[in-house]
């Protein structure tokens, strides 16, 4: 569990970073909290010749609340979200995915730019940026771009951002109506078996909106615009229920690990399903 | 002289035996100032990696060491071929086999150690290894036991002659190439006749998967040789340091006087840390052939992959009963499994350990055990997990197999359990597969522990989950996980009992200051049981000094007395037997010194708490302390100066703790997750000498219980590859996913111990895996289930219930 021999890069500011991602190319890495990113130098999983250390760049631990549209530095820490009181009042899925990430000790270190720049199905926080909507905004050579969270995610570990691009800020549209993270997992610690991020909007009775996403059940999140449709316009019956999860069943691919087979997965997949639509709705 | 303080205050001062008195150890545990083989530093220290092998099978056809000595840093690689020359390429077993320590010509095992990098420090060494090029072949790898008996393939052509014949194993004739033993209990044909017979028989086939003790720390060691001098000084993490240095002497050639092996602060063990590893020799080749002190530490992977496993029993049983419920006989197979050598840690006479202690704690007149070893392209190992010698798969089978029979009956399992129990008045009771329980008394813990959680109404609430789940009001069910245990611990006594020709015996030393203080040491060693704590506790109530005066060293064969080391819980029921003996040595001195110190016969004084008095006139007393001082200040006719003593304790029998345990669980059908509602656990570990540690014990052996029932395990796919090398995968209950834990008890002294004490370490991990695993496969009873393997994680909890048509 020793990573190989690596040159450590601690600059001051974006444009420090910057120039030593053009300066050793693939070569380079940046390093937010550092915990998906060192586990995988030590496991020689990652090999990281030149790593740049984010801590000292300014103006990304920032979390602004506005009236439509939140901002969240893609520097603040999980730990720094279950504690912003704001935040839990304008978007409260985010306190309650974030309750579900790793542990304490992780969430001191983990960050929304590293758990949403890291391309790991398993991560929490890309399905939760896709149901929310939100954006990321990237700095490069080329000055800023804004790439939306559902068009972020490719493969496993291959998403829209450049290698020598930064993510600096993750923006989300203030959510509406009613939400539930539901995440079912080993241990504490653990990763999903299946996970699901739901916000529902109640008009008059019956479902107005609804988006969901689902996390560790493809090599990428899955934003599932088809549940989120089949919901829209019931009262959340059975049949709509149903339905939901049929479409959401449709486009998952989970694969078989230590945590069970694809059937036990997809099954238990509609159940978070299932019971993160219920959750929310209660609560829209 | 007036006395002061009262008798009682007396006995409190002393803080022994019954004192829930904190633990010493805890000072510089919870300040992280303990001092763990990593923190040691020595001048010039080197350290030294493996090269481990990718496949779990493969031929070696070359291995180029130039590219990793190029590495700055990096000062020797070694191979079998450097090892040959001295003899030193393989290594014997605890269990008769032998095992390489560095690849010789083949791998068996993933994770298997190749070559040895020997560096200035651990970065350099981590790099040398990436750039050993090992040139490996494929061999079809063998991963199932079952298949391995079978098959043509030959794990260990060492083990057949050049004619093809299969010579002897330690254990006697072999009946296929990868076969290793035949072990045999019993009477074979009574039973199968008495079963054939029977008016019911319940039969069950059953797999208690592979795990690993995974102690918090990895084994390590640091091994020192002093060319000036020629003594070899070797750190490291073991449960037996003597019988480490006995091995080191045996396989190295090195007197035993040259070699000191320390075992420093130790973060755990379970098993883990008995064995003998190839890190260890490795590390004492590298001191001597660099003159420098050379480190070896594992890694989580390391440790999970290639130091010793536990359990991999496949079992199959026959119980048979008359229609009333009374048990008749009881037939047990296992396929063992035992990797790519047999490395199981068991007193030699034992290759199946004390699997034969598996009639449990039932009255069963007639029974037959039948193990049969087996090697596959697994890591080696078969420790005893927090539990004496396999005792823990004996008594996941006869608890499982009560509950099958139970079924069969259409019997409630606690009133099956009840009938069938070895009454009191039984005792001393010789099981029909040899062993003689020292005493026990089942029916009022039993009784005990079915009152305290109203077992009759949590039957009455599980009946009535069963027709909500019926009616669709809930989808969860109720599970009543039951377990009564008897273990057999204190290994052991020496005329059947030894390891590598080592008695099992244990030992203590006392020495007691002028001033009245003592030190004492031990054969054991502690990995966190609390010694230093409760070991003087012992003492203190011997000979009548306080706890808190008397220092307990273990661990440094050059100070401690000889002992086989702890593990299988025979700390207390051996070395605790030697440390009262020694005490009352003491004592016995002591009295005589307080004789002539009060002018009377040694016959007209006796022993009261901390002093001795003359009878009849307590008021004329000579105190431990005035004692002590006497033996150093005065020349006493007739009396040797100073006040020492030791003993070593071969103990007549094992001890038998025992123990009633339910466990109530909720499980979510739909996604397989449990809840644990309640756990109650009443210990009878005989006489309790502290009960803040024994329940600490108790709590940390139900967590490993609770952790092998549900979820940990060691798995390997097709290959060989071990899929569950790291704690993200490896299940490691936290805080969090452990239940509030009821603890109770019941004292029935061992009655041939000297304090009565039967150890508690390990039963409540003995009596918790099955408690768990039944309340899992009870919750399904009702809908035809009778038997899932574990670990009962939530996949596999929910495919019983999709087995079982409970997903629509
Ligand atoms: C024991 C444990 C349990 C965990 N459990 C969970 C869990 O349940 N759910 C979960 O979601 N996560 C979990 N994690 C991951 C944890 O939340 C991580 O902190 C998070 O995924 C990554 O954040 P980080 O700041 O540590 O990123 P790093 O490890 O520093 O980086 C991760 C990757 O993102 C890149 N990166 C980081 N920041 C930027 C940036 N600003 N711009 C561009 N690229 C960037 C890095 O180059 C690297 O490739 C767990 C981690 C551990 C150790």
């Amino acid at each position: 569990m020793i990573p190989a021999a690596f040159e450590y890069y601690r600059p001051k500011d974006m444009a420090g970073v910057l120039s030593l991602l053009e300066e050793h190319g693939d070569d380079a890495r940046v390093m937010a909290g550092g915990h998906s990113l060192i586990p995988m130098m030590k496991l020689r999983m990652a090999e990281v010749p030149h790593l740049i250390d984010l801590q000292d760049v300014g103006g990304m631990t920032g979390i602004e609340v506005g009236t439509d549209t939140i901002r969240i530095g893609a520097m603040v820490t999980q730990a720094a979200i279950i504690d912003h009181a704001a935040l839990a009042v304008a978007a409260p899925i985010l306190r309650e995915a974030s309750l579900q990430i790793a542990d304490p000790q992780v969430r001191y270190m983990g960050t929304v730019g590293g758990n949403v720049a890291n391309g790991d199905p398993g991560n929490d926080m890309p399905g939760l940026m896709q149901c929310l909507d939100a954006t990321f905004v990237v700095v490069g050579p080329e000055g800023e771009r804004s790439i939306p969270a559902r068009d972020f995610y490719e493969a496993a570990y291959m998403t829209a951002r450049e290698d020598d691009e930064v993510l600096t800020a993750v923006t989300l549209p203030t959510p509406k109506g009613g939400h539930a993270y539901e995440k079912q997992k080993r241990k504490i610690g653990d990763y999903a078996t299946a996970a699901a991020a739901v916000q529902i909007v109640k008009e008059a009775g019956a479902c107005a909106s609804a988006s969901i996403a689902m996390t560790n059940l493809s090599d990428t999140p899955v934003f599932s615009e088809a549940a989120g449709a089949a919901l829209v316009g019931s009262t959340l019956d059975e049949a709509a229920l149903n339905a939901a999860v049929a479409a959401m069943l449709n486009d998952i691919d989970p694969s078989e690990d230590n945590r069970g087979p694809v059937a036990f997965k997809k099954h238990v997949a509609g159940v978070i399903l299932r019971r993160a639509v219920t959750r929310a709705w209660s609560r829209a | 002289m007036k006395d002061e303080v009262t008798r009682e205050e007396r006995v409190d001062n002393l803080k022994g035996m019954g004192c829930s008195r904190k633990r010493v150890e805890d000072a510089r545990f919870t300040q992280g100032k303990g001092n763990y083989v990593d923190d040691l530093k020595l001048d010039g220290m080197l350290f030294g990696d493996f090269v481990r092998s990718p496949y779990a099978h493969a031929r070696i056809k070359s291995i180029d060491t130039a590219a990793a000595l190029e590495v700055p840093g990096v000062l020797a690689v070694l191979t079998a071929a450097d090892l040959e020359p001295l003899g030193l390429h393989w290594m014997p077993t605890l269990a008769g086999d032998k095992q390489m320590v560095l690849a010789d010509g083949k791998v068996l095992f993933q994770g298997q150690e190749v070559a040895f990098v020997v560096a200035e420090d651990r970065f350099a060494a981590a790099d040398g290894i990436e750039l050993v090029e090992v040139d490996y072949e494929d061999l079809p790898v063998l991963v199932d036991p079952f298949e391995a008996l079978t098959s043509d393939v030959v794990l260990r052509e060492d083990l057949v002659a050049e004619d093809g014949t299969l010579p002897d194993g330690a254990h006697g004739p072999r009946k296929h190439a990868n076969h290793i033993f035949t072990w045999e209990a019993g009477d074979k044909a009574p039973t199968a006749e008495v079963i054939a017979n029977a008016e019911v028989v319940a039969e069950e086939s059953m797999y208690y998967h592979r795990t690993h003790p995974c102690p918090l720390e990895t084994c390590g060691c640091v091994a020192s040789m002093d060319k000036v001098n020629g003594k070899l000084t070797l750190w490291g993490t073991f449960q037996a340091p003597h019988a480490i240095r006995t091995i080191v002497s045996l396989i190295s050639g090195l007197e035993e006087h040259n070699i000191r092996v320390i075992s420093p602060d130790i973060g755990g063990g379970f098993g883990n840390k008995v064995g003998a590893y190839p890190g260890y020799v490795c590390s004492v080749v590298a001191s001597i052939v660099t003159g420098k002190p050379v480190k070896w530490i594992e890694d989580r992977m390391d440790n999970l992959m290639t130091t010793a496993f536990a359990r991999d029993y496949h079992m199959t049983g026959k119980i048979s009963a008359t229609k009333e419920g009374k048990i008749t006989g009881l037939q047990c197979h296992v396929t063992a499994d035992h990797g790519g050598f047999d490395a199981c840690a068991d007193p030699t006479k034992f290759p199946a350990g004390f699997m034969n202690i598996c009639t449990g704690s039932y009255d069963i007149p007639t029974a037959y055990l039948e193990v049969d070893g087996v090697y596959t392209n697994k890591a080696p190992g078969g420790v005893s997990y927090r539990c004496s010698f396999r005792v823990t798969e004996a008594v996941y089978f006869i608890e499982r197999m009560i509950e099958v029979l139970a079924i069969k009956l259409d019997m409630d399992a606690a009133e099956l359990r009840r009938i069938n129990f070895i009454r009191k008045e039984q005792f001393p009771y010789t099981a029909a597969l040899g062993w003689e329980y020292d005493s026990g008394d089942y029916h009022t813990a039993w009784d005990k522990a079915l009152k305290a959680v109203d077992y009759d109404g949590l039957r009455a609430e599980q009946a009535q989950r069963v027709a909500d789940f019926k009616a669709g009001k809930t989808r969860k069910l109720m599970g009543i996980g039951l377990s009564f245990f008897t273990e057999i611990v204190g290994a052991g006594p020496v005329k059947n009992c030894d390891i590598l020709g080592l008695g099992m015996f244990d030992s203590c030393e006392i020495r007691i200051h002028p001033t009245g203080s003592a030190i004492a040491r031990l054969g054991t060693i502690s990995q966190g049981q609390g010694h230093a704590t409760t070991f003087a506790q012992i003492l203190a109530s011997e000979i009548g000094l306080p706890a808190d005066s008397i220092t307990i060293e273990e661990g440094d064969t050059d100070t401690a007395p000889y002992g086989l080391g702890t593990y299988g819980s025979r700390s207390t029921p051996v070395a605790g037997a030697a440390t009262a003996m020694a005490g009352r040595k003491i004592r016995a001195k002591a009295q005589m010194i307080a004789a002539y110190l009060l002018e009377v016969h040694d016959d007209d004084v006796e022993f009261d708490v901390d002093r001795f008095v003359v009878k009849g006139a307590p008021e004329r007393f000579k105190t431990m302390k005035d004692i002590a001082f006497a033996a150093y200040n005065q020349a006493i006719p007739g009396i040797e100066p100073g006040l020492e003593a030791v003993s070593y304790y071969d103990p007549p029998n094992m001890t038998y703790p025992f123990g009633a345990y339910v466990c109530v669980m909720d499980i979510d059908v739909d996604t397989g997750v449990p809840e644990i509602r309640r756990f109650y656990a009443l210990d009878d570990c005989g006489t309790r000498i502290n009960p803040m540690i024994i329940e600490g014990q108790v709590h940390g052996g139900l967590t490993e219980a609770l952790a092998v029932a549900l979820g940990q395990e060691i798995a390997y796919d097709d290959m060989g590859n071990c899929k569950t090398g790291t704690l993200m995968d490896f299940f490691l209950p936290t805080a969090w996913e452990v239940p509030n834990y009821e603890t109770d008890f019941t004292v029935t002294p061992s009655p041939h111990h000297p304090i009565g004490a039967k150890g508690v370490g390990e039963s409540p991990h003995v009596g918790g895996v099955p408690c768990f695993s039944n309340a899992v496969q009870d919750a399904f009873r009702p809908f035809g289930n009778t038997h899932t393997n574990m670990p009962h994680d939530h996949w596999r909890i929910w495919k019983t219930a999709n087995a079982l048509g409970l997903h629509g």
